[in-house]
């Protein structure tokens, strides 16, 4: 026999046990007195899931043990619940902190009584539609994480299942005037939110946010809006998406997939409430003047010049500019 | 108190069902839902296996760690029980679940779930011991009755064990120390911490 054929003999050998040994690792120990669970869970490895035959219609029973599903409830049972609260209380005391060492910010030059449309009725609608929804969900699902801590020792128990149960058919329903609004938001204000140049400067000057009389120039939205427009547009479709998939769990898959599905979730919606709580904060009792934006949608034109220079320019220069060439008064 | 367990010796199991079948009896189960099932492993291979598997009642139930309700409880004869009223069917307690206990009576599409429903040991809910309403939410309350779960009471082979942890535990030493082998207390380990050791 000469050397290939040797060599040829080993590989094809080899070839054989690669091919084989994992079908026989999921056949496991076929001579053995007795199949040990020890043994099994050796075999399957770390993420391993005895399964075998079932005679019900239910093939998922089929699924004996799943150790990794106490994985899972650690997660959700610990670090979920423990980032959650963190985010949220972490950026009440952030705002708070903020509140008290630079109060309300105002408007510098004073209210000048004239006021200019910022967002028409189209673009309020959406916002209020998307905020209205998002508070709610926010809440209810923020109640199934920490309800239990807080609200249930108030209520009783019979009265906060009833209550969760209505927080639950409300968080699955108001789900869908949400990611439609979500999706119109973005539609309306997915151009004016595009990075330029200008947001670099106004980050380094920290939007003027931490000194008094500064005012970085800036244009329908400046780099701050810009952060909480894509927190919402990224966060919201997270959300959707893996909201959807829990909503019907057939299209999503498995119990893996759910568990995944559900961790994100939860994560997501607690780093992007605290970001709203932030934009909540700035919109009415941070900032004076910036709530008739979304309120009346007719802002104060000093307002306007010390928050969005370049955009009050763009409106007026709209408008004076063909006023200009036309009506220069003769003296 | 006792702290009930339940040992299934899979080398006794002859998969004949008649757990699930006395299970789904004894409670009048709804259509679709099995406390009980029996896992066969190694189907038709040497070293082929049966499981009766149920809740086993875990010791810190990771079920009633993630529920947002906090609709379990703990017996005095350490069996996880759940308040169907306050249950508002969220499905967590299913991805939590090792063994597959948790399961709902409707589609799950749209979280219409319904209440949750699982092996309760035979011994019913929170309402009053053996009444109507405990009857028909959680079945009988068979230990209230000083009776052991009928699943065990009934097995053939007596593979299927119910009772005191350290009491079947024991009998299951005995049996595999007699006969020379034995496949382990399946799920011992994820439910209670530690396996029985022979």
């Amino acid at each position: 026999m000469s050397y290939l054929s040797k060599i040829a003999a080993i590989l094809s050998l080899a070839f054989a046990v690669a091919v084989i040994a994992p079908q026989a690792r999921a056949q496991v120990n076929p001579t053995a007195e007795s199949v040990s669970e020890d043994a099994l869970f050796q075999a399957l490895g770390t993420e391993g899931v005895v399964s075998g035959r079932v005679s019900i219609p239910d093939q998922s029973a089929g699924n004996l043990i799943k150790p990794v599903n106490k994985d899972w409830a650690l997660l959700h049972g610990n670090t979920v619940v423990t980032l959650s609260v963190l985010a949220v209380i972490g950026m009440l005391a952030l705002l708070t902190a903020f509140y008290v060492i630079r109060g309300r910010i105002r408007v510098d030059s004073g209210l000048s009584g004239r006021t200019i449309l910022r967002f028409n009725s189209i673009e309020r609608f959406a916002h209020w539609t998307l905020a209205s929804t998002f508070i709610i969900l926010a809440i209810s699902g923020m109640n199934l994480i920490i309800g239990k801590s807080v609200i249930l020792p108030v209520l009783g128990e019979g009265a906060f299942g009833t209550l969760s149960a209505w927080g639950k058919i409300a968080h699955n329903y108001l789900a869908w005037p949400f990611m439609v609004s979500l999706a119109l938001i973005f539609v309306l204000w997915v151009i004016e939110n595009i990075p330029n140049k200008l947001d670099m400067e106004w980050i380094k000057l920290g939007g003027g946010l931490f000194k008094k009389g500064v005012h970085p120039p800036a244009k329908k939205f400046n780099a701050g809006q810009k952060v909480i427009f894509w927190s919402v547009i990224v966060g919201g479709a997270a959300l959707s998406y893996t909201g959807f998939m829990l909503l019907f769990p057939s299209i999503a898959g498995s119990f893996t997939d759910w568990q995944f599905y559900q961790l994100i979730h939860a994560l997501v919606a607690a780093g992007l409430s605290a970001i709203i709580i932030a934009h909540i904060y700035i919109g009415s009792v941070g900032m004076e003047g910036a709530f008739d934006a979304m309120g009346s949608g007719e802002v104060d034109e000093n307002w306007a010049k010390e928050h969005h220079s370049l955009w009050v320019e763009e409106v007026k220069g709209g408008k004076s500019a063909s006023g200009k060439g036309a009506a220069t008064p003769a003296e | 108190m006792a702290r009930m367990k339940f040992l299934c010796d899979a080398d006794r199991c002859i998969e004949c069902n008649a757990c699930v079948t006395a299970c789904k009896n004894e409670h009048e189960v709804p259509w679709g839902i099995n406390r009980r099932r029996v896992v066969t492993i190694n189907d038709g291979l040497p070293g082929e296996r049966s499981v009766s598997m149920a809740c086993m009642h875990c010791t810190d139930a990771p079920c009633a760690s993630v529920c947002p309700v906090d609709c379990f409880y703990t017996t005095d004869d350490a069996v996880v029980l759940h308040n169907k009223d306050t249950c508002i069917g969220c499905g967590y307690c299913s991805y939590a679940c090792p063994f597959g206990a948790p399961q709902y009576p409707q589609t799950a599409n749209f979280g219409t779930r319904g209440k949750m429903d699982k092996c309760t040991y035979c011994s019913g809910g929170p309402e009053q011991d053996m009444s109507q309403a405990e009857y028909v939410k959680y079945g009988a309350n068979r230990l209230a009755e000083g009776k052991l779960p009928l699943c065990a009471e009934m097995c053939s082979t007596k593979a299927l064990l119910a009772g005191d942890g350290d009491i079947i535990a024991e009998i299951y030493r005995e049996r595999v120390v007699t006969r020379g082998y034995g496949s382990g207390a399946w799920g011992w380990r994820d439910a209670y911490g530690e396996t029985v050791t022979v």
